[in-house]
């Protein structure tokens, strides 16, 4: 993308009718790291990849609670996405209090979309928000996945993955998102934790990488702790150390992900070599 | 010329008494399940207690529709709470919370007459008594609604609560078991319910402690 004399205002439409202040927007969610969200019939997962500022900082939280049956992951400017998921915590508590029933999906991300991210398109003295948000939650209509834009769009989902190397974890959740729907709780948790080891590009999948979070049918949302991730793992990785070949991982080795950019490698093998 | 009344009242008064007793790793919360209004009887069956957080437990008595709705009030902030400090309210900071979300409606008051119980931070027993706009005292037990007169005076001579103008503090804290709270308990109730025309039909008990929350239900008189 390059500066032009349209995108100085979020306002000001371009002569091919584009906004490039959105579209600059949209840019920040592939600047974060990944996050990923999964759906089946009855339960969603979301995951997302640990990055901190510094070995001396902690990592950033980019999965937030917003109500027992809905949960977000987020890409992009983390703070904006504080804000939202604030936001979208008092419109569920909100509802719950006039209503006396949980706030189905669909509506959160519509109100999400419209009186939080589509404002700040059409006022010239605000910016639109810098985050993508994955708004996975369970209602009367079953179990959603939905993406928010920084535009105001929102998508519908069975799985996408949003923020830097993105793609790779994309085409393995393209291969494989037909049999999502009728996947156990537990595939699904496995599913997410091989699409963000995808993203990974390489780099050793460990447990403290990455961040799990579960929400089904009797399951209000909750985050798995590092043990449980870690185990999962370990299923199909036999030792961290040595060549990545586990009984599920020849399967992926085999159909081995392009990268996006980069060094284009095929293989998975491991950096130590 | 005389002042102009309304011809109407916002506030009814549903009747019923409510108690708590503080122990020294336990709380006794009860209250019986009378709902009336005048002298007619709305329901046998209606709870007046709430809990509103793994170690806070609220006993109303008043206008169940002004409960009802303070109930909701709580529950939302405590979701609130929950949400940025990733942890439930202790009681203590519940009680505070009750005694602003009370005073915060001042010139139209919720008509709720409320008995907080719980555990403390140190796993104690606690029990909060209220007025309707948030005037609130930690003791060590209380009874609050239609039969409150004629139980408290009797709890007084059974607990031996020390006066809280007492230097040094004292604490509030009953002596005794909870097998003999609860029976304690049980006592005033079926005493309560003699002479009091809103208390009876049952009473419902809840004993919280550091595991968890116990219920027990007492057939009371139904006349």
């Amino acid at each position: 993308m390059f500066r032009n004399q349209y995108d100085t205002d979020v306002t000001t439409w371009s002569p091919t009718g584009r906004l490039f202040q959105v579209e600059y927007a949209m840019e920040a969610v592939k600047q974060g790291s990944a996050a990923i969200g999964l759906r089946s019939r009855s339960h969603v997962v979301l995951a997302s990849v640990n990055k901190a500022q510094s070995e001396l900082s902690s990592h950033q939280r980019k999965i937030f609670k917003v109500d027992d049956h809905i949960g977000v992951a987020i890409a992009g400017l983390t703070a904006d996405g504080r804000v939202l998921s604030r936001y979208m915590r008092s419109e569920s508590i909100n509802h719950s209090f006039t209503y006396e029933s949980p706030l189905p999906v669909g509506r959160l991300v519509v109100r999400l979309a419209d009186k939080a991210q589509q404002v700040c398109t059409q006022r010239s003295w605000k910016r639109p928000y810098g985050v993508g948000l994955l708004v996975g939650g369970l209602d009367e209509s079953g179990a959603h996945l939905y993406y928010n834009c920084p535009s105001g769009n929102y998508f519908e989902y069975q799985a996408f993955a949003i923020g830097s190397r993105s793609q790779a974890a994309k085409t393995y959740l393209e291969r494989r998102f037909e049999s999502f729907n009728e996947s156990s709780r537990e595939d699904l948790i496995k599913d997410a934790i091989l699409a963000i080891r995808e993203t990974l590009q390489g780099e050793t999948l460990k447990s403290s990488l990455c961040t799990v979070s579960v929400l089904g049918v009797d399951e209000p949302f909750h985050f798995l702790d590092q043990e449980s991730i870690q185990k999962v793992i370990d299923t199909f990785e036999k030792v961290p150390e040595e060549e990545e070949d586990g009984g599920e991982a020849e399967a992926e080795a085999a159909a081995a992900p392009t990268e996006q950019g980069g060094a284009g490698d095929q293989d998975v093998a491991p950096m130590e070599m | 010329m005389t002042k102009q009344h309304a011809n109407w009242s916002p506030y009814d008064n549903n009747g019923g008494t409510c108690v708590a007793i503080a122990g020294s790793d336990y709380c006794v919360i009860a209250a019986d399940t009378r709902m009336s209004t005048g002298y007619s009887i709305l329901s046998r069956d209606y709870s007046k207690i709430h809990k509103l957080a793994d170690k806070a437990v609220l006993s109303s008595s008043g206008f169940q529709a002004d409960v009802k709705a303070l109930q909701k009030v709580l529950k939302s902030r405590h979701l609130v709470y929950q949400h940025q400090h990733n942890k439930q309210m202790s009681c203590p900071a519940m009680a505070q919370l009750l005694s602003n979300t009370l005073y915060f409606k001042r010139f139209f008051p919720y008509y709720a007459f409320n008995v907080l119980g719980g555990l403390d931070e140190e796993g104690k027993g606690c029990v909060f008594t209220y007025d309707a706009v948030g005037s609130y005292e930690k003791v060590g037990y209380s009874a609050q609604g239609s039969g409150s007169t004629l139980i408290m005076p009797f709890l007084d001579n059974q607990l031996k609560s020390p006066s809280p103008l007492l230097l040094p503090a004292q604490d509030a804290i009953t002596p005794l078991s909870e097998p003999e709270a609860v029976d304690l308990v049980k006592t005033v109730f079926a005493s309560a319910t003699e002479r009091d025309i809103y208390t009876g039909d049952k009473l419902e008990i809840m004993i919280l402690k550091a595991d968890g929350i116990r219920t027990e239900v007492m057939e009371l008189r139904k006349d």
